[in-house]
């Protein structure tokens, strides 16, 4: 209706964004400098062009003035398109008449010079103005949700999201790699600050995972391919062959326990090499699902095909045992996909200065975990490598966080763990402990009043970053001793503290795997290497990748609550999407025009997702808008110009280029 | 225009889930850099039709960067080889052209690299700069600039 006479009459909008961009861009200036460009009617700066009234004044200008093309200058697409191509909207315009220039990142944080940075200003509104004037009005199309859920990651945090959405009723595939769920979690003893048992905690939530109906929970599996979009996921799983049939197992353990292998022999990963196992085992205890694996690298019967099978005798009529088991690969469709994969620690012999791997008495905080756990390699108790009672134990902070030569982040839990470690260690041992701290980091609910508790119970604490441990003793007191070199930096004198046991809380790093991962997700890594969230404080649980959502460490370092607290989070961000059934997606598809297209098929092989065809009889391109993602790569190649993307047509984009290289 | 005032153009083309946010994360960590790009977005660097560089040229920028995901990385799979071969093509007919290598240039700048994105560009500018500007008209004269109130405002302002 405002087309009527066919002109084009551009409102723009110059956003303050408070002080954010007026600082660095006079923001009266652009205003007035675009209000001389071609077709534009009105031209305004405002203080917060994203806050109501002055969504109210754009709509108001679109009404009085009969605009029919918006601009607004403000902050980022990626922050506040959608906000503003609905409020164009809600005034009667299409969606797409609306055009955004980014004068806030790309422009006032980065630029300090006054001048430079509002020309840049008014270059970059004279493009988008150019620009917006050959916009086409647009619709969105729609993808269905497929109701299913996909979690990737069976720690706590996969965990959580899993029962979330079970309990919503949606229909949600675990797949974990390791034989059991529960991730480091499960390696706890206690957590903090409020000391309960993380097994007690941990383990009932395992176990309704594993009998809830509407969970099918895959171990022992990697996601091998991922196809498909948002709503619409192809998702191949494989899993690896644990050798027991995980329906005919009960997990009675007999056939560990008949094992030709009379002692535990091989080192135990789930108590990170500090214990012996079999090569067919159960994790732990209470793993889940409660069913053996068997080790093809140990298993006799495996290696030589010769062994007495003991274990398929004890095993009986359940024959749980199937040394035949192949690979398999199983094929899903769900709609949304939780990440949850957690993270790795940090290996301390990155830090050779500190002797892990060296001095046998040396342990990481993880190892210690399963020292004090009742259920651990030592039933709880803290003998070291050497048979020792620790006396003295030294707890070095910030092992691999804070440091410019591993990892410039703090990890964020290891002052509360370093602290509940040194009350479990007393508590076991009684012996003397020392914290050896850069900055001791408590926010957090309770923290700081169990950082008090500590002082009170008569922990030490050293503020200095340790320089070295070793075993050379300079005097008697000394001898058979590690010995802790650091600066007191409050005393400022470098002390030697000469202590049996030396505990390193060791950073939290992105998963090894973590660069792959992303890549067969299509998401992304930040600087460090944890999946990147869409926005920091605004979508903090959401990929750039619709339909894919982060939970727990896999984002970045942080405690069990927060995990938690994310991956009810992500769970309710998949519920969104499931309930509303479908979702609008970007109509920047590429089309043809077909009096131009000669049938050359010079895009048919651009395309990675083989949206084009051409129709043989018409000898045209033809653009399935379902599969195109709109990436542009075909229009790019297409030598008649046929093939256009929409929002990002030929024109459009020439229209932009000389937007910002003229002057008038 | 004397060699001591001449602040380059340069019109940069980045893709939007790689570089673009790149230079969104530059913001965000308040990385100064060089006024002198402007930044149009495209959806992948497969978009970037050469002519699009061949235009920036004809109408008076002194450089062209081009932003994408690296090698592996691409959003849309791989969108960013075909704009490599594509470059690389167009980066010979450039330089018959008589164009300065420096002036046309391609980078992978992740979403997670922002510091890179800040030293690429200075970069750029600084080794335009030297070259001084591009005097491949199209047009027998440029025509003189002709600017609009607000814009002769701020120049006025400011060199007082």
């Amino acid at each position: 209706m405002f087309e009527q006479n066919g002109s084009v009459r551009i409102g723009v909008y110059i956003c303050q964004c408070g002080t954010n961009i007026a600082a660095t861009v006079d923001c009266r200036a652009v205003a007035e400098a675009a209000a001389e460009f071609p077709a534009v009617v009105v031209s305004r700066d405002y203080k917060y062009m994203c806050s109501d009234p002055g969504q109210s004044l754009i709509q108001q200008d679109i009404k009085e003035h009969q605009l029919n093309r918006v601009v607004v200058a403000s902050c980022s697409p990626h922050l506040h398109e959608e906000t503003f191509r609905k409020a164009v909207a809600v005034a009667g315009l299409n969606s797409f008449y609306m055009q955004m220039v980014n004068i806030r990142e790309h422009v006032s944080w980065v630029h300090a010079n006054r001048k430079a940075a509002t020309l840049k200003s008014i270059d970059l509104v004279r493009a988008a103005v150019r620009r917006v004037a050959r916009h086409r009005p647009l619709e969105r199309g729609r993808v269905n949700i497929h109701p299913d859920v996909l979690i990737v990651g069976g720690g706590i945090a996969g965990i959580h999201a899993a029962l979330t959405l079970a309990n919503a009723g949606k229909k949600v595939y675990l797949v974990e790699r390791e034989a059991t769920i529960g991730g480091h979690m499960a390696k706890f003893d206690k957590t903090f600050p409020t000391l309960d048992c993380a097994a007690c905690i941990l383990t009932p939530k395992m176990t309704a995972v594993k009998n809830h109906p509407n969970i099918t929970l895959w171990t022992y599996s990697d996601v091998s391919r991922v196809d498909g979009y948002v709503g619409n996921y192809k998702v191949q799983v494989t899993r690896r062959p644990r050798y027991i049939d995980e329906d005919l197992c009960v997990g009675c353990m007999e056939c560990i326990e008949a094992c030709v292998f009379k002692q535990p022999k091989f080192s135990d990963e789930f108590n990170l090499g500090l214990g012996k196992r079999k090569p067919i085992y159960i994790p732990f205890p209470q793993a889940v699902p409660p069913v053996a694996v068997i080790d093809p690298e140990q298993c006799i019967q495996f290696k030589s095909g010769k062994c007495k099978k003991t274990c398929v005798e004890a095993c009986g009529d359940r024959k749980a045992i199937n040394f035949g088991q192949q690979e398999e690969t199983r094929e899903i469709e769900v709609g949304t996909i939780i990440m949850s994969t957690g993270f790795k620690t940090f290996d301390p012999q990155r830090i050779p200065y500190y002797g892990y791997g060296h001095y046998p008495n040396v342990y990481t905080a993880l190892e210690v975990e399963r020292l004090v756990n009742a259920s651990g390699p030592t039933g709880g108790e803290v003998i070291c490598r050497d048979g020792r009672k620790p006396k003295t134990v030294g707890i070095v902070h910030c092992v691999g966080s804070r440091d410019e030569r591993t990892n410039r982040w703090c990890s964020r839990v290891c002052c509360m763990y370093s602290l509940k470690l040194a009350h479990l260690v007393k508590e076991h041992t009684g012996a003397e402990i020392f914290n050896f701290y850069i900055d001791i980091r408590t926010p957090g609910k309770g923290f700081e009043e169990f950082f008090q508790k500590l002082l009170n119970e008569g922990v030490h604490f050293i503020r200095g970053r340790v320089a070295e441990v070793t075993d050379w003793a300079l005097d008697p007191s000394e001898e058979n001793k590690l010995v802790i070199r650091v600066e007191d930096t409050l005393s400022a004198f470098v002390r030697r503290i000469p202590v049996d046991m030396v505990v390193l809380s060791t950073a939290l790093e992105p998963q090894e795997d973590a660069q792959d991962v992303r890549r067969l997700f299509n998401i992304g890594c930040s600087t460090e290497g944890f999946f990147m969230e869409r926005h920091p404080k605004l979508a903090p649980v959401s990929t750039f990748t619709d339909g894919i959502f982060l939970a727990g460490c896999c984002q970045g370092p942080r405690d069990i609550p927060d995990t938690v607290a994310q991956a009810g989070a992500a769970a309710a961000e998949a519920l969104a999407l499931i309930d509303a059934g479908h979702v609008e997606i970007e109509p920047n598809t590429a089309f043809v025009n077909e009096d131009e297209c000669c049938g050359c098929r010079t895009c048919i092989p651009m395309c990675p997702y083989s949206a084009i065809t051409v129709n043989e009889i018409r000898r045209i391109a033809m653009v399935n808008p379902v599969l195109c993602k709109g990436c542009g790569t075909c229009v790019a190649a297409c030598p008649s110009g046929a093939m256009q993307q929409n929002l990002f047509e030929d024109e459009e984009i020439f229209e932009e280029i000389n937007g910002v290289l003229s002057y008038a | 225009m004397p060699e001591s005032t001449f602040e380059p153009k340069i019109v940069a083309f980045f893709c939007n889930w790689c570089t673009y946010l790149a230079a969104d994360s530059a913001g965000i960590s308040r990385f100064k850099y060089a006024p002198n790009i402007r930044v149009i977005r495209v959806m992948c660097s497969g978009r970037i039709d050469p002519q699009f560089i061949l235009d920036a040229f004809a109408k008076g920028a002194d450089g062209v960067l081009i932003g994408g995901c690296h090698p592996n990385d691409c959003h849309y799979q791989e969108g960013n080889y075909k704009c490599l071969r594509r470059f690389n093509l167009l980066k010979r007919v450039v330089r018959q052209m008589g164009i300065e290598d420096q002036r046309l240039r391609l980078e992978w700048i992740s979403a997670a690299e922002a510091d890179r994105l800040r030293v690429v560009v200075n970069d750029m500018v600084e080794k335009v700069r030297a070259l001084g500007p591009l005097n491949w008209s199209v047009a027998p004269e440029p025509l003189a600039p002709v600017h609009a109130a607000g814009e002769l405002r701020v120049l006025q302002e400011v060199s007082r």
